[in-house]
């Protein structure tokens, strides 16, 4: 894992003491520190992640996108083994749920949840997902679930992931030249438009033994770029999403930060 | 007489500091050798074997700074929070104006936050 910008930091001041230092008794040594896994996984060898409710930009199909991704490093990064079947259609459970007293085809026998409540047809901020919520907490269909595929760690949640544009002044750094041909950086402030997207994972762990959920736990990252610059959805997706991941597999297993400390003699 | 005996005195009570600070010394020296040899396990990645030299250190001589800092290190590497704080502290306390010891702690804080975290979910 790679570690953090704010220890990234601290560890090139540490290597500045040690220059100014210049003293043979002291010796930079690199360390691997663990950080244990949030949530004790032990009870499962199987993880299955079955789908997102998902919303925002059309460009992006956040809930395959997000399936796709987070598999791809359970399977690398984890020792469960990754369940290989087609996400659920989470969206339509949840409606199928929420409407009809006995429950729909393909349900899994599940209680209704949510009756009554109004959905919207296209999701397009959070405000929409909030109707969705209720379907995870629905332990006896994550417990179908959850029979069906040996009772693994299922993970689910919503994915939100919209365009965002932002206007005012931001500090940039730009070069200056003195008469002597003298090159200075100086931050200098600008009125700029800018566009991007926001992102907004709230994942869901749940135990396919009982169907209760076990670990939560919500992201939000933003990108900004100038607005002259064209950067794909799904560019700007992948790369907040590479933000959330240390985070997403820190839950599941330990993982080890980088760094280095000064031993004195 | 009496000059005598205060003049014995005298010199009774600089023999006992000289050879207590000659004791100071060998177990400075002493752990100093620990450590040395601590810190060569250390970059050889045997973290268990260097915690067991720095620890004698801290034992022979309990004002050693430097063997306090390196176990709150080793222990820092071997998931031990709760100890490697306790060390560090004692290694501040030591040394309060060690520039490398307040970077080492520092940097152990941050790591350790995230941990409890973590732990606290």
């Amino acid at each position: 894992m790679i570690a953090p910008s704010g220890i990234r930091v601290a560890s090139l001041a540490l290597g500045a003491v040690l220059v100014t230092a210049g003293c043979t008794s002291m010796y930079e040594v690199p360390i691997d520190t663990p950080i244990q896994a949030k949530l004790d996984v032990t009870p499962f060898s199987r993880v299955h992640v079955v789908g997102f409710i998902s919303g925002g930009s059309e460009d992006v199909d956040a809930n395959m996108e997000t399936v796709r991704l987070l598999r791809s490093q359970l399977r690398t990064k984890s020792k469960l083994r990754v369940i290989e079947a087609d996400p659920l259609p989470l969206q339509q459970v949840a409606r199928d749920q929420a409407n009809g007293p006995a429950p729909a085809a393909g349900n899994g026998g599940a209680a209704p949840v949510a009756a009554g409540m109004a959905f919207p047809t296209r999701i397009a901020d959070e405000k929409d997902l909030e109707p969705f919520e209720a379907l995870f907490a629905n332990a006896a269909y994550w417990k179908k679930i959850g029979e069906e595929f040996q009772q693994p760690l299922i993970v689910t949640g919503t994915v939100m992931f919209r365009p965002h544009q932002a206007s005012g002044i931001v500090t940039q750094e730009r070069e200056v030249y003195d008469n002597f041909g003298r090159r200075t950086v100086v931050p200098m402030r600008v009125y700029m438009e800018r566009k991007g997207y926001i992102l907004r994972p709230k994942l869901v762990f749940i135990d396919g033994r009982t169907g209760s959920v076990l670990y939560q736990e919500s992201y939000r990252e933003e990108r900004l770029y100038p607005s002259q610059q064209n950067v794909p959805a799904l560019s700007s997706f992948f790369e907040q999403m590479d933000a959330v991941l240390p985070s997403f597999l820190n839950t599941l297993s330990t993982t080890r930060v980088r760094g280095s400390r000064v031993l004195l003699k | 007489m009496t000059n005598f005996r205060s003049g014995m005195c005298a010199l009774a009570l600089v023999l006992c500091a000289s050879a207590v600070a000659s004791a100071d010394e060998q177990a400075r020296k002493t752990a100093q050798s620990q450590v040395e040899f601590g810190i060569a396990v250390a970059q050889k990645n045997l973290w268990q074997e260097a915690v067991f030299r720095w620890e004698r250190a801290a034992e022979i001589d309990p004002t050693y700074a430097a063997a306090f800092n390196n176990l709150g290190i080793a222990y820092e590497q071997l998931g031990k929070f709760e100890q490697a704080g306790k060390a560090y502290e004692k290694a501040l306390e030591l040394e309060p104006q060690n520039l490398s010891i307040q970077q080492n702690y520092d940097l152990f804080k941050e790591i350790n936050d995230r941990a409890k975290r973590n732990s606290g979910r």
